[in-house]
């Protein structure tokens, strides 16, 4: 295996598996104030999947080589990058829609693509990945409905979220394809299938006519069908923005570090106590040995 | 930082479906042993009833082929096609054996 290509693996499936981790806190946010059981149910439940990927994820890149606390050490000292998309608050019950419809919609794009990508162990956690993310969408996309089809306020608070988590699941894709450093040497390698702005297209195409289901409007005024291309025009991303979040600068960056750091502080009695239960029942099997 | 569970091992996981024969590898884990390597792969990998029955192996206890040895391997069966049942031709009137 050369070099190149088992560290820029290492490098994406792990900044997947941060991704999944760090994509729990905006959700996690409102579990205690989902409007009904069933909401609140649903939404718990995407939660733990999302935790069950990042675990996959590491699974798959630690079979590279690399150690797992070594990971898990990047993402806590700021070190290692995850997907920006993460960095944004979520305000209202709203954005509990607009992310599973909007967010792992686009998750899901890249994910199926990746169903096919070149290195075993990352392909078949996608393949995991990408049978539990549709209920992840659907339930958004329900969310929705709901509030689309409900008062006149709910369908503002609908519209509000899809205002606000239009672009930064568009900037989800990365770069363009002529700006995207990694993009050329991962399609050569087979890692990457499709390139960003196909991805990118293709998630327009398809979630645009899901948008005028709701009767809510994509805020992006040069947003228009392109007949000949059978696709839809679209508007300028703000790079600007896209760049200054990946930096760090974006809202949420520096509570989401924190809120994993003390995560992982707070958790440390779990594992002490996985510890101290497995050195128990070894000493337990022991005793029993001697005293046969 | 500290580092607690250096002593997990890596656990490759294995699980039954209720209709099917054989296990099937469905990933792996750290656990600090076996017994907690099962509840684990309870908690992650069975969560929408894949399975019935769980196996447990330490990552360590697998040896696998080397992508490198694959001729030399899996070429001699090739061409020993009389293993297969379609080398043998059966009348027409037998019917299906």
């Amino acid at each position: 295996m050369p070099d190149a290509y088992r560290k820029t693996l290492i490098r994406q499936i792990s900044q997947h598996a941060h991704s999944e981790v760090v994509g729990m806190l905006p959700e996690a946010n409102w579990i205690t104030r989902a409007p009904s059981l069933r909401r609140k149910v649903a939404l718990l439940a995407k939660v733990q999947d999302e935790a069950g990927h990042g675990l996959y994820l590491y699974s798959a890149a630690e079979t590279l080589g690399i150690d797992r606390s070594e990971l898990v050490g990047d993402l806590l000292s700021g070190k290692a990058k995850y997907s920006s998309i993460f960095n944004y608050p979520t305000v209202s019950w709203a954005d509990m829609g607009a992310i599973g419809w909007l967010v792992d919609g686009a998750a899901i794009a890249n994910q199926v693509m990746l169903c096919r990508t070149s290195y075993g162990p990352y392909a078949r956690a996608m393949v995991r990945i990408c049978k539990e993310e549709s209920f992840h969408q659907r339930q958004g996309y329900e969310i929705m409905l709901s509030l689309a089809n409900g008062t006149a306020e709910q369908k503002q608070m609908a519209q509000d979220a899809l205002n606000r988590w239009w672009w930064p699941s568009l900037m989800m894709f990365g770069p363009t394809d002529d700006l995207s450093p990694n993009s050329a040497q991962s399609m050569k390698w087979k890692i990457k299938r499709k390139s960003n702005d196909e991805l990118r297209q293709e998630f327009i195409d398809k979630t645009v006519p899901q948008a005028e289901f709701l009767g809510l409007t994509v805020p992006d005024k040069d947003l228009k069908w392109n007949e000949e291309k059978q696709g839809y025009d679209y508007g300028e991303i703000d790079w600007e923005e896209f760049y200054n979040v990946v930096k760090g600068n974006g809202p949420c960056n520096k509570q989401r570090l924190s809120d994993r750091v003390k995560a992982h502080e707070e958790g440390a009695w779990v594992r002490e106590a996985a510890n101290a239960y497995a050195a128990k029942e070894a000493k337990r099997k022991a005793d029993k040995v001697q005293a046969a | 930082m500290d580092k607690p569970n250096d002593n997990w091992k890596i656990w490759e996981v294995f699980i039954r479906s209720k209709n099917g024969l054989s296990h099937k590898h469905v990933g792996s884990l750290h656990a600090p042993d076996a017994d907690m390597a099962i509840k684990n792969a309870r908690d992650v990998y069975t969560r929408r009833s894949e399975g019935i029955s769980i196996w447990v192996v330490p990552s360590e206890a697998v040896t696998a082929s080397s992508p490198d040895e694959k001729e030399p391997l899996f070429t001699p069966a090739d061409d020993k096609v009389y293993r297969h049942p379609t080398f043998y031709e059966i009348p027409a009137e037998i019917g299906h054996m």
